[in-house]
C-alpha cells in the first residue's frame, strides 16, 4: 500500500499528466488532419476518376496493410535519408496522419457505397452535377452512418499514439515508463494510471460516438 | 534493398517466421476467449453480462503496448522468467481476444433469436444450443471480420519489437542500426508485412462481396 501512496506522489503524477497532455495534442492535430485528408481521399476512391482512383485506392490498401509502427520508423529514422529531418513530435504526427488517413478513406468509401444509389440519381435529376450531389447530397448522409466507425478509428489512434515512445515522443507511455525506471516498486502503480489514464480519455471518447448515434438517430 | 535481402535474408525470414508464429498462436488463443466473453456478454445471468462487458471495454480502451509491457516488465518481477516472445503473445491474445468478443458477439446477435429458442425448446440447454446451433451459424457470418482482425493482429504483432520479440520488426531495426541502410531495410520490411497482409486484405474483401 505504501507503494501506491509513494508511487502516485504529485510530482510522478504531474509528470504523468504532462505526458498525457503530449498524447492529446498529437491525438487532436492527427485527428483533425487525418479526417480532412481521409474524407478527400476516400472520395476520390469512391469517384471512379480514370486512373487516380486506382492508383489513389491501391496507395490506401497498400498502407493500410502496413503496421503503424513501421510507418512510425519510416517517418523519424528513414525520411533524414532524403533529406528531410523532422522534429520528434511532427514524425509522431506525420506517421500518425499518414496511416490513420488512409484508414478514414476506407470507412469514408465504405459510407459512402452505403447511402442508397437512388439518393444521387434523385440528386442528378434534380439538376445538380456530380460533385454537389455528392456534396450536398451523399456525404451529409454518409457521414451520419460513418460515425461508429469513424470514433473507433479515433479511439484506435489515441491508443497508438502509444507506439511513438520509440521514437522517444515525450508522451504518457514513455514518462510512466521513466518513472517506474527509478523505482520497481512503482511498475504495478505506474500500470494502473497508465491503464486509468487511457481507459478514461477512450472511454469518453467511444461515449462521446454513443451520444452522437443517438441524437444523430432521432432526426 | 535487393542488397539487403541478398545480405540479410535469414534474420529477415526468422523474423518474419516469428511474426506468423506468434499471429497464429494470438488468434488461436483469442478466438476461443473471445467466443467465451461474447458469450457471456449475452447469456441471460446479469453477473455474466457485466463480467463479459467489463472485460471487453476494459481491453478495448488500453493501448496494446501498455499490456504487452506490463507482461514484460510485471511477470518476470513477481512471478517467472518470461521472454519478450511470450509476454508479447500474452498481450497481443488478451488485446486481439476484445475486439473478436464484439466481433462474435454483433455475429451471434444477428443470428434469428428463434434458433435459440428453437435449439432450446427441443431440450438443449443454453450451452448445447450456444455450441450446435447459435455459433456454428455466427461464425459464418463473422469469417469476413474475423479476417480482418487477423490482418490487425499480424500488423499489431509489431508490438513484440518493444519487448525484444525477434519479430520482423525488430529485425528490422536491428538491421537498420547495423547496416546503416535505413531506408531500403524498412522498405524491404513492408513488403514482407505486405506479403502476408496485401492478400488476405483483398481474399477478405472479395469473401464480403460473395457473402453480401
Amino acid at each position: 500500500m505504501q507503494n501506491f501512496i509513494d508511487a502516485y506522489s504529485w510530482i510522478n503524477i504531474r509528470y504523468l499528466l504532462q505526458g498525457l497532455w503530449v498524447t492529446v495534442e498529437v491525438s487532436v492535430a492527427s485527428i483533425i488532419l487525418s479526417y480532412i485528408f481521409g474524407t478527400i481521399l476516400g472520395i476520390i476512391r469512391y469517384a471512379n476518376i480514370k486512373y487516380v482512383s486506382a492508383i489513389v485506392g491501391f496507395i490506401i490498401d497498400l498502407i493500410r496493410n502496413l503496421p503503424l509502427l513501421l510507418i512510425i520508423f519510416f517517418t523519424y529514422f528513414g525520411l533524414p535519408n532524403l533529406g528531410f529531418k523532422p522534429a520528434i513530435i511532427e514524425a509522431a504526427i506525420l506517421a500518425m496522419t499518414v496511416f490513420e488517413s488512409m484508414m478514414i478513406a476506407e470507412i469514408v468509401r465504405s459510407g459512402i457505397v452505403a447511402v442508397d444509389s437512388g439518393q444521387m440519381e434523385g440528386a442528378l435529376s434534380n439538376g445538380l452535377s456530380y460533385w454537389q450531389g455528392l456534396r450536398i447530397v451523399i456525404l451529409p448522409q454518409a457521414m451520419k452512418n460513418m460515425i461508429p466507425a469513424l470514433v473507433s478509428q479515433f479511439i484506435s489512434l489515441v491508443k497508438d499514439t502509444s507506439l511513438a515512445t520509440i521514437i522517444v515522443l515525450p508522451e504518457m507511455m514513455y514518462h510512466a515508463q521513466i518513472i517506474y525506471g527509478q523505482n520497481t516498486n512503482y511498475i504495478i502503480p505506474m500500470f494502473i494510471a497508465l491503464a486509468v489514464l487511457y481507459f478514461i480519455v477512450c472511454y469518453a471518447l467511444s461515449l462521446l460516438a454513443k451520444y452522437l448515434d443517438k441524437r444523430m438517430s432521432y432526426r | 534493398m535487393i542488397h539487403i535481402f541478398a545480405t540479410q535474408w535469414p534474420l529477415l525470414l526468422e523474423g518474419l517466421g516469428r511474426t506468423l508464429l506468434c499471429s497464429i498462436i494470438a488468434l488461436f488463443f483469442s478466438l476461443i476467449i473471445g467466443s467465451l466473453f461474447a458469450i457471456f456478454e449475452i447469456m441471460p445471468n446479469k453477473i455474466m453480462r457485466v463480467i463479459g462487458n467489463i472485460y471487453v471495454e476494459v481491453f478495448r480502451n488500453i493501448p496494446l503496448l501498455v499490456i504487452t509491457m506490463f507482461f514484460f516488465v510485471v511477470i518476470p518481477l513477481y512471478v517467472t522468467k518470461i521472454n519478450g516472445f511470450t509476454a508479447g503473445t500474452i498481450g497481443l491474445t488478451i488485446y486481439t481476444s476484445a475486439f473478436i468478443a464484439e466481433t462474435v458477439r454483433s455475429g451471434i446477435q444477428s443470428v434469428d433469436p428463434g434458433q435459440m429458442e428453437g435449439a432450446m425448446s427441443n431440450g438443449l440447454t443454453f450451452w448445447q444450443s450456444m455450441r450446435y446451433v447459435v455459433l456454428p451459424q455466427a461464425f459464418k457470418i463473422v469469417i469476413p471480420p474475423l479476417g480482418n482482425q487477423f490482418i490487425n493482429l499480424v500488423k499489431n504483432s509489431s508490438v513484440l519489437a518493444f519487448v525484444a520479440g525477434f519479430d520482423l520488426m525488430y529485425q528490422g531495426n536491428m538491421i537498420a542500426n547495423n547496416t546503416l541502410q535505413t531506408m531500403p531495410t524498412f522498405f524491404v520490411v513492408g513488403i514482407l508485412y505486405l506479403v502476408i497482409t496485401m492478400p488476405l486484405s483483398y481474399y477478405m474483401r472479395y469473401l464480403e462481396k460473395k457473402l453480401a
